[in-house]
C-alpha cells in the first residue's frame, strides 16, 4: 500500500548572523507497508520516527527539504495528494496530547474527525460514543476538556480520533505510551483487527515487546538510517536478527540484559557511514565512512557491511 | 526517611478523592516502584512528595519535617516529558544554573557535551534533554529523587544507559527512588519493594468519578 524508498529530509535554519546551517534529520529511510498488515516502527529516541509520520501527511514545517520516492496505492505521494489523502485515507494517530483542540470538549473533537473521514454527520455522535466505549471510557467523557483528562485517557482519545473513519492507512505514533498494559494491550488489539479488515497500520513505537504481539514485521531506524526490516518472530532470543543495532536494542530491554555494559554516548548522526559504528565490535573502515544499501537476508533486509 | 501520613487529595471540591489514607515511606538508599492505571493518581503523589501540591489532609514529612519552601528542594522529580521541565527560552547553561552547576564528574558520567550549552531545548533529542534534566535534579542537596515515567519516552538502549548511571550515582550518595512507570519488566528489574496501593483500584479509570 505504501513504499518508502530512500527518503531523507534535512531542515535549514539560520544560526548567528546570515550563516546557513542544515541539518539531516532523516538520511535514508527505506520502508514498505501492505493491506492487512502492522509494521512496528522502533529505534533510537531522534532517529526520525515520529518525522516520517509528519512527512507521510505532508505537515512538515516550511524549512524542511525532503527527498525520495513515496508511493501510495501505486501513485506518486506528491504534496497535492498528501493533503487530499490525510484525515481521509491517511489518519495520524499523534504523539503529543497538545495535538488536541485545548477549547473544544472531545466528544466534539472525535466526531469531527470522523465526519472528516467519511462518516454521515448524522452517524458521527453514536460512533462517537462507540469509539469512547471501545476504548473503556465512560460516554459522560466526551464532555470533558482535554485538560480534565489524564494522559492515558488523553492518548486513547487521540486513537479514537484516527481509528473512527474509513482511513485506509492509520500512522499510529506512540499509541500506547503512558497507558497501564490492560489499555494499552486493548489499544493494540484494536488496531490489529483493524489491519485484519484489510487497513494497514504503521505502529511507531519504543515498547517493543508489546508491539511483537500484533505486528507482522518490524523496521528498525537508527540515527536517521532504516538498518534493518526484520519479521516479528526474528525477535525470540536465537541471533535471527541481522544487525547488530537491533540486538543492541532487543538485549537493553528491562525484561532481557537491561543495564550490563551499555555506551551511553549519543550515536553519531553526522558521520558518513553506519550510524551505529561506534559501538559495533565487528567495526571496519568501511562502516565509518560509507552507508551500506540494503540487502536480503532470511525473508529480511539490512543494511550493514557484515550482513 | 521522606514519609506521608494519612494524606488525602482531590483537584476540587466536586471530585472524588483521587486518594485517602495513603501512607507512604521511602528510606535513604532504598529503590521502590509505584505501578498502577494511568489516571489514578501516581503522578500526583509525585508531585505532592515533591513539593509542588499540598495534601488536603494528613503530612507529609522529611526526617520528622516537613518540606521547606522557598529553597532547593531535596526531593526533586523527573518529569515524563522533559521539554515541559526546562523553560524553552533558556540556553542549556541556564537551565543547569537553576540548581547549583553540576560538577565536571556528573556530566561525564551522563555524557553531556560542553557544546550542547549554548543550544536551545529543543536543539536536544529527548534523551539528551532528559540527561539535563537529571543532572539538574543530582544536585548535591537532593536526597530523593522521583522519577515519574522518566525514560517511556525514550528507546530501550537510551532507558538502559540512563539509568545505569542514575543507579550508580544512587548507591554512591544513598539517594533514595522512587520509579513510578507502567513497565512491569522495568519494575521488578529497579525495585526490591513496590507500593499497591494504585495497583488494585483497578477500572475506575473512566471518569465515573467525576461529577
Amino acid at each position: 500500500m505504501l513504499d518508502i524508498r530512500q527518503l531523507s529530509i534535512s531542515f535549514s535554519s539560520y544560526g548567528f548572523g546570515l550563516k546557513k546551517r542544515e541539518i539531516q534529520a532523516i538520511r535514508s529511510l527505506d520502508l514498505s507497508i501492505n493491506a492487512g498488515e502492522v509494521l512496528a516502527v522502533v529505534g533510537q529516541s531522534g532517529a526520525g520516527k515520529s518525522l516520517l509520520a509528519h512527512a507521510l501527511l505532508g505537515v512538515l514545517p516550511k524549512n524542511a527539504h525532503l527527498s525520495g520516492v513515496l508511493t501510495f496505492k501505486g501513485k506518486d505521494l506528491t504534496p497535492m495528494e498528501m493533503s487530499r489523502l490525510r484525515g481521509r485515507e491517511i489518519a495520524l494517530v499523534p504523539q503529543s496530547m497538545t495535538c488536541l483542540n485545548p477549547l473544544l470538549h472531545v466528544g466534539v473533537q472525535i466526531a469531527r474527525a470522523a465526519e472528516l473521514s467519511g462518516v454521515k454527520p448524522k452517524a458521527s455522535w453514536n460512533a462517537t460514543l462507540d469509539a469512547l466505549r471501545r476504548y473503556r471510557l465512560d460516554e459522560r467523557v466526551a464532555q470533558r476538556f482535554p485538560f480534565q483528562l489524564s494522559g492515558g485517557m488523553a492518548r486513547r482519545i487521540l486513537t479514537a480520533t484516527a481509528t473512527i473513519g474509513n482511513a485506509d492507512l492509520i500512522l499510529a505514533d506512540e499509541p500506547t505510551n503512558g497507558l497501564d498494559p490492560l489499555s494499552a494491550n486493548e489499544t493494540l488489539g484494536h488496531l490489529r483487527q483493524l489491519a485484519d479488515t484489510g487497513k494497514a497500520v504503521l505502529l511507531i513505537t519504543h515498547d517493543i515487546e508489546a508491539a511483537l504481539l500484533v505486528s507482522d514485521r518490524v523496521t528498525i531506524f537508527c540515527g536517521g538510517v532504516t538498518v534493518e526490516d526484520a519479521l516479528a518472530r526474528d525477535f525470540n532470543g536465537a541471533g535471527k536478527l541481522r544487525h547488530p543495532y537491533s540486538r543492541a536494542l532487543w538485549d537493553a530491554l528491562p525484561g532481557r540484559g537491561f543495564i550490563e555494559s551499555l555506551p551511553i554516548q549519543s550515536i553519531g548522526f553526522q558521520n558518513g557511514g553506519c550510524p551505529f559504528s561506534v559501538h559495533c565490535c565487528n567495526r571496519k573502515a568501511q562502516c565509518d565512512d560509507i552507508l551500506p544499501e540494503m540487502k536480503k537476508q532470511n525473508n529480511g533486509r539490512v543494511r550493514c557491511w557484515h550482513a | 526517611m521522606l514519609e506521608a501520613r494519612k494524606i488525602a487529595f482531590r483537584y476540587t471540591r466536586y471530585q472524588a478523592w483521587l486518594f485517602k489514607e495513603l501512607d507512604f515511606c521511602l528510606a535513604p538508599g532504598e529503590i521502590v516502584g509505584l505501578p498502577g492505571p494511568s489516571g489514578m493518581g501516581k503522578s500526583t503523589l509525585a508531585k505532592m512528595l515533591a513539593g509542588y501540591l499540598l495534601p488536603q489532609e494528613g503530612s507529609l514529612l522529611m526526617d520528622g519535617h516537613p518540606l521547606k519552601q522557598r529553597e532547593f528542594c531535596p526531593v526533586q522529580l523527573l518529569f515524563q516529558h522533559p521539554e515541559l521541565a526546562v523553560n524553552p527560552r533558556w540556553k542549556i547553561r541556564d537551565v543547569l544554573k537553576e540548581a547549583n552547576p553540576p560538577s565536571p564528574d556528573i556530566l561525564k558520567k551522563l555524557s553531556i557535551d560542553e557544546k550542547w550549552m549554548e543550544r536551545y531545548p529543543h536543539e536536544l533529542s529527548g534523551g539528551e534533554l532528559q540527561r539535563i534534566c537529571l543532572a539538574r535534579a543530582l544536585d548535591s542537596r537532593a536526597r530523593y529523587l522521583l522519577c515519574d515515567e522518566m525514560t517511556s519516552m525514550l528507546d530501550a538502549l537510551t532507558q538502559a544507559a540512563i539509568w545505569k548511571v542514575v543507579l550508580d550515582i544512587a548507591r554512591e550518595r544513598n539517594l533514595g527512588l522512587l520509579v513510578i512507570s507502567h513497565d512491569q519488566a522495568l519494575i521488578s528489574k529497579l525495585c526490591k519493594r513496590t507500593i499497591d496501593y494504585f495497583q488494585n483500584c483497578g477500572n475506575q479509570d473512566q471518569g465515573l468519578s467525576f461529577k
